[in-house]
């Protein structure tokens, strides 16, 4: 039976382990509030149904890793890889993620408030990440397919080996890896801009007026002699 | 100016006869002019063809007076083996020590993974995935499916780990350790590609390293992230390419592996550069020894499983693999060879005839015996291709005959060995049983050299 008001844990008297066992038994739908996870990694893994999850206070790595139909809400920063491999649901950060924050997400939307730091959208297969301020170096390194909306600034070596994914910086960008390059800006980059600040709740971004990068495609086939060119 | 007198009739080779470079010889030269021309350097499948220290540089000592052996054909001999038992709720319970090892989907055909499959059923043993991804037609096929974890997650989804029986986290693999990995374009077909969220008929780059952690103490966090995501249910394997080994078993020992994997220099690929598989690595014989005196220094030899993979191709290889050290072997080359690599010819199922694949060979360059040529994705037997005429070459209930085969085969050897040891158990093997026939080899394995007591290195 859906659970219409919040199960409460407190990741002071219950461990991660206890936590994870009790959420994969809601039923689909269910509401959860987590308090005090006080950096605590791998609370709300591996989950395959929807569940509306809000922690209250800063998380620790990989929260909603392996997830499939979550809406979570981190009242509070992040560690390392949030959201990773996901592949439905949203994900929302109050406060600034760590490193590799949607790692290798297939779908979903991984909303961050604040700043994400170094490999933001690494490996990202599809989905959407926006981030309010800015992302460190290396950020979508390799990033296969979705979009990073960066409401901020960029750090170096943006989009570095970049496949299908699309980037769009409201900000400065450091610079960008090998194979990244700008692009003219569309009327459906505008629509996908909007579309993003929208759901992510960003009035800071004018859509009309961000950088578009993506994939020269230089890459694609190797070229011997292109040798160590890139 | 007058020239220097020349011999009228004198036959050069007198004196001056043919003579080949050690260092340069034809086929080096051969080589750097295919370079200057072109600018290529080779890639290619398989693993390491250069003549190295291998099991065969030892032999059993069996029993006779001093030991009692076993009844051959008669007493039992057991070969059940348990993977995963470290932290796992529900280890992998093998009926042999000899395992199928991690090969895509992508690098091989669907055909061959199925009958790869079904084979590991058929003798209760475990297959792998690959980079790219679990096919519905392998984990229907598989009672045992090992899920792997790579670099690039590449088809990675959190249904598929679910389904699987055991997760192995790759950080390298014997023929390029370090290196990441590449399926040429030629086989990015419309599917492997879907499965890996990428264009048809790029040159695919697995990335050498995880995107989501980066050292021994982040490996930690994220064994216990895929451990809370299937409620610590499945073995977690740590794999890696046989080089630093003493370290790295111990590091993913620390990060919380239940099962360690060591792949040496000879274990094979579906594609990479030639030089890494020839320059990169150390060989299995070596590897083995060093993994398993790691494991016992740390006090968890056998707590922690070892598998051992990288050039097996005989019972007596798995015997002695478990004898050094190992709970077990992966094989991959050897089970493809099994399904029909490097065969003159494939079976036509349907009229039940073979059919002579020569010309197919020549037109790689290459003969049946010599070919490596996975990475074209023309197989001329059906194994590593995703053109669908040549995969229908591979049926994969005849392929997975001749691996379930080739595997009863291979446990027959492997318990025949440890009758005359004196072992009811192939687990009971142990590097007393063995002598070395090189130096090479009892450096590598700390066994003494037969005849002596001497272990080169380790005594005086």
């Amino acid at each position: 039976m859906t659970t219409l008001t919040p199960t409460l844990f407190d990741c002071e008297q219950r461990s991660v382990r206890d936590i994870n066992i009790e959420l994969r038994e809601l039923e689909p739908g269910s509401i959860v509030r987590i308090v005090n996870p006080k950096g605590r990694h791998n609370l709300a893994v591996g989950l395959m149904k929807h569940l509306d999850i809000t922690f209250d206070g800063s998380v620790g790595h990989y929260i909603g890793g392996l997830c499939d139909g979550v809406e979570i809400q981190i009242n509070g920063f992040c560690g390392w890889g949030v959201g990773e491999n996901l592949m439905n649901g949203v994900i929302r950060v109050a406060g600034n993620a760590s490193e590799r924050a949607g790692a290798t997400a297939h779908g979903g939307t991984l909303v961050i408030e604040g700043d994400a730091s170094t490999r933001a959208g690494i490996s990202l297969k599809g989905g959407a990440i926006a981030v309010g301020g800015n992302v460190g170096d290396f950020s979508m390194f390799m990033a296969q397919a979705g979009t990073l909306l960066v409401g901020g600034h960029a750090g170096h070596a943006l989009g570095d080996s970049l496949y299908e994914a699309v980037i769009y910086v409201a900000g400065s960008v450091d610079s960008l890896g090998s194979d990244a390059r700008y692009e003219d800006l569309g009327d459906d980059d505008v629509a996908t801009v909007t579309n993003l600040c929208a759901v992510a709740g960003f009035d800071h971004i004018d859509p009309q007026n961000v950088k578009r990068i993506a994939s020269a495609k230089l890459l694609y086939n190797f070229d011997a002699l292109k040798a160590q060119k890139y | 100016m007058t020239g220097a007198a020349t011999p009228v009739n004198a036959p050069a080779s007198r004196h001056f006869p043919l003579r080949e470079s050690y260092t340069f010889p034809p086929a080096v030269i051969d080589q750097i002019h295919g370079m200057a021309e072109e600018g290529r350097y080779e890639i290619r499948g398989w693993g390491a063809k250069r003549k190295l220290p291998t099991f065969d540089d030892l032999v059993f000592i069996t029993a006779s007076a001093s030991r009692y052996p076993m009844e051959g054909y008669r007493e039992a001999c057991s070969t059940a083996t348990v993977l995963g038992s470290r932290h796992a709720s529900k280890p992998l319970e093998l009926d042999i020590p000899i395992t199928i090892a991690g090969m895509s989907f992508g690098a091989l055909s669907g055909h061959a993974k199925e009958a790869l499959g079904r084979a590991a059923t058929a003798m209760g043993t475990s297959t792998t995935t690959g980079d790219g991804g679990m096919t519905a037609e392998e984990r229907g096929a598989s009672k045992h499916l090992v899920y792997q974890c790579l670099p690039s997650r590449y088809g990675f989804n959190p249904a598929d780990l679910h389904k699987a029986d055991a997760i192995e986290i790759v950080l390298g693999q014997g023929a390029k350790p370090g290196g990441g990995g590449m399926l040429l374009g030629q086989k990015v077909s419309p599917r492997v590609a879907g499965m890996r969220t990428l264009p048809a008929g790029i040159d695919q780059r697995s990335s050498s390293r995880h995107p989501d952690w980066t050292g021994p103490d982040d490996l930690v966090i994220k064994i216990e992230e895929l451990r809370e995501a299937t409620n610590w249910e499945k073995p977690i394997y740590v794999k890696v390419g046989a080089t630093r080994v003493a370290y790295d078993v111990k590091l993913a020992v620390a990060a919380g592996a239940d099962v360690v994997v060591v792949d040496g220099m000879q274990g094979g690929t579906g594609a990479t550069q030639d030089v890494f598989i020839e320059h990169a690595g150390i060989p299995t014989l070596a590897a083995v020894r060093m993994a398993a005196e790691a494991l016992r220094e740390i006090g968890k030899h056998h707590e922690v499983q070892l598998i051992v993979s990288g050039g097996i191709r005989t019972g007596a290889d798995v015997a002695k693999a478990l004898a050094l050290g190992a709970d077990a072997v992966s094989i991959g080359v050897a089970s493809m060879i099994a399904l029909g690599c490097n065969r003159p010819s494939w079976f036509g199922a349907a009229d039940a005839q073979w059919v002579d694949a020569s010309a197919d060979y020549a037109e790689l360059g290459t003969q049946a015996g010599y070919c490596h040529h996975c990475h074209t994705g023309r197989c001329p037997v059906g194994i590593t291709t995703q053109t669908p005429e040549l995969e229908a070459r591979l049926d994969p209930v005849v392929g997975a005959q001749w691996v379930t085969n080739y595997l009863r085969g291979l446990t027959m050897e492997l318990t025949t060995l440890a009758r005359a040891c004196g072992k009811s158990d192939v687990h009971h093997l142990e590097p007393e049983d063995l002598v070395a026939l090189t130096i090479e080899a009892a450096a590598m394995a700390r066994i003494p050299l037969a005849g002596t007591d001497w272990i080169p290195g380790w005594s005086r």
